[in-house]
C-alpha cells in the first residue's frame, strides 16, 4: 500500500451504484434478518485486551507512535534508548513494510529490539505486536515503545493493547494535519510537536500548530519536541516516568 | 488502505452466521460506521464487492448507516452533536470536550439471509 499523503486526492477506486437489494425478488417469501450488532474488529479488539492485560500484570508500560511517514519515530527513540534507556530499561518493536532499515538503526546491547515486517498491511495489529513481544527477552523491562508503520490513518482503528498512543507532527508537515486527520489525533493520550529546530527555517508557525492539536485533542498532553537539538527531551522522559508503573 | 482487512474479517462472519443459519445466500449487509473510525465507508464499498466474489453474499446490497460524532461537556454534562468538523466545542459553556460519546463505531449491525 501507497503511503499516505498530504495531497487531497480523488479515490482510486469506482463507486458503483448498488445493485437492488434482492430481497424482492425472493420467491419463497423466506426472508429472514438477523440482528448482530458485532464490532467489524471484534477479534482485533479481542486480541488487544489481551496484550493489554500482559503488558499490566508484567508492569510494563507499552507506548503505540502514530505518525506519517519520516516524522521522526526512529530518531526520537535512538535518542530516548540513548538516553533515558540508560536509566530505565526499554524495548522497541517496531513495525515496517518491508525493511528493517529501523530495526538496525535501533539496535542498542542495552535494548532489545524486534522488527515487525507487515508486507501488505500499513499499520501494525494486536497479533503482531503479541508475536513480536514473543520474540524479545523481556526481562527487566519497563517500557516497551511500539513504532508503527508510518501512517496517519490505518493505526487509528487499530488498538494494539497499549496503554499511551503518542501521535508525532512534524514541523516539515502542515500546521493543517490534525485538522485533516481527526480520528488519530482524537485517540492520541500525548501528541509530540518533532523537529522544532527545524519550524524557523521552514516557516512552520509552531503557534498556529499547537493551537490546532489543542482544539481537536483536548485530552491530549501537548509535547514540542526535537530529538537533533534535545529541546523537549526531558520533558518527553518525564512524561514517560510519570505514565508508568512506580518502579520507573 | 485497511478497509479490505477489515472488510474480509466482516464477511467471515457474514457467512458464518449464514451457515449456522444454514442460508444459501446473504441479501443484505447493514454497517454502522462511525465518522471518527477512521474508516472510509467508499473504500468499505469497494472491498466488499472484492471480497463477496464467488460467496452467498456476492451481489447483496451493503447498507451503511453513518454514525455522526457526538461528545459530552465534563463541566455542564450536555451531549452534543456536531454538525461538520471534529472541535467539539460544548454549545453552552464552550469548552473544547474530548469525551466521544459515539463515533468511533465499526459495527455490522444486521443482516438478512434466505
Ligand atoms: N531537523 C530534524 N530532523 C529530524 C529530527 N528527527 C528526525 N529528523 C529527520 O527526519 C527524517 C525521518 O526521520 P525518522 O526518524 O526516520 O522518521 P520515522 O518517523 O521513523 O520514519 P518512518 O519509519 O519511515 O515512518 C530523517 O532524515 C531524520 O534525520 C529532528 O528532531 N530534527
Ligand atoms: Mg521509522
Ligand atoms: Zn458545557
Amino acid at each position: 500500500m501507497p503511503p499516505e499523503t498530504d495531497a487531497e486526492e480523488s479515490p482510486s477506486f469506482q463507486i458503483r451504484p448498488m445493485s437492488p437489494p434482492p430481497a424482492a425478488q425472493d420467491p419463497k417469501g423466506s426472508l429472514r434478518s438477523l440482528e448482530l450488532k458485532a464490532s467489524l474488529l471484534d477479534k482485533n479488539d479481542r486480541l488487544a485486551e489481551r496484550n493489554r492485560r500482559y503488558f499490566r500484570s508484567r508492569g510494563l508500560l507499552a507506548l503505540n507512535l502514530v505518525s506519517s511517514p519520516g516524522a521522526g519515530k526512529t530518531t526520537l527513540l535512538e535518542r530516548t534508548l540513548d538516553e533515558f534507556g540508560l536509566q530505565v530499561r526499554c524495548a522497541v518493536l517496531v513495525g515496517d513494510l518491508e525493511t528493517d532499515n529501523d530495526a538496525r538503526r535501533l539496535h542498542r546491547p542495552h535494548a532489545p529490539v524486534a522488527q515487525i515486517t507487515t508486507g501488505e498491511a500499513c499499520h501494525l495489529e494486536a497479533d503482531m505486536v503479541a508475536r513480536g513481544v514473543e520474540a524479545i527477552d523481556l526481562a527487566g523491562v519497563k517500557v516497551l515503545f511500539i513504532e508503527n508503520v508510518g501512517n496517519l490513518v490505518c493505526p487509528a482503528s487499530f488498538d494494539l493493547g497499549e496503554e499511551v498512543r503518542v501521535v508525532l507532527l512534524s514541523c516539515t508537515e502542515g500546521e493543517d494535519k490534525p485538522l485533516k486527520y481527526p480520528p488519530i489525533f482524537k485517540s492520541a493520550h500525548v501528541v509530540l510537536l518533532t523537529k522544532v529546530d527545524a519550524a524557523a527555517v521552514l516557516g512552520f508557525d509552531v503557534e498556529v500548530a499547537s493551537r490546532n492539536i489543542q482544539r481537536i485533542a483536548p485530552q491530549a498532553r501537548l509535547i514540542r519536541l526535537s530529538a537533533r537539538s534535545g529541546e523537549g527531551m526531558s520533558e518527553w522522559y518525564e512524561l514517560i516516568r510519570s505514565l508508568g508503573p512506580k518502579a520507573i | 488502505m485497511h478497509e479490505i482487512g477489515i472488510m474480509s474479517s466482516a464477511m467471515d462472519s457474514v457467512l458464518a452466521q449464514a451457515r449456522a443459519n444454514s442460508a444459501s445466500r446473504v441479501h443484505r449487509i447493514v454497517l454502522r460506521i462511525g465518522t471518527l473510525s477512521g474508516v472510509d465507508p467508499d473504500a468499505l464499498r469497494f472491498a466488499f464487492d472484492v471480497v463477496a466474489q464467488g460467496t452467498p453474499a456476492e451481489g447483496a446490497s451493503l447498507e451503511i448507516e453513518t454514525v455522526q460524532a457526538r461528545a459530552r461537556c465534563p463541566d455542564c454534562d450536555l451531549e452534543f452533536g456536531v454538525a461538520s468538523g471534529f472541535i467539539f466545542t460544548c454549545p453552552k459553556c464552550e469548552r473544547l470536550c474530548s469525551e466521544l460519546r459515539q463515533g468511533r463505531e465499526l459495527e455490522l449491525a444486521r443482516i438478512e439471509i434466505s
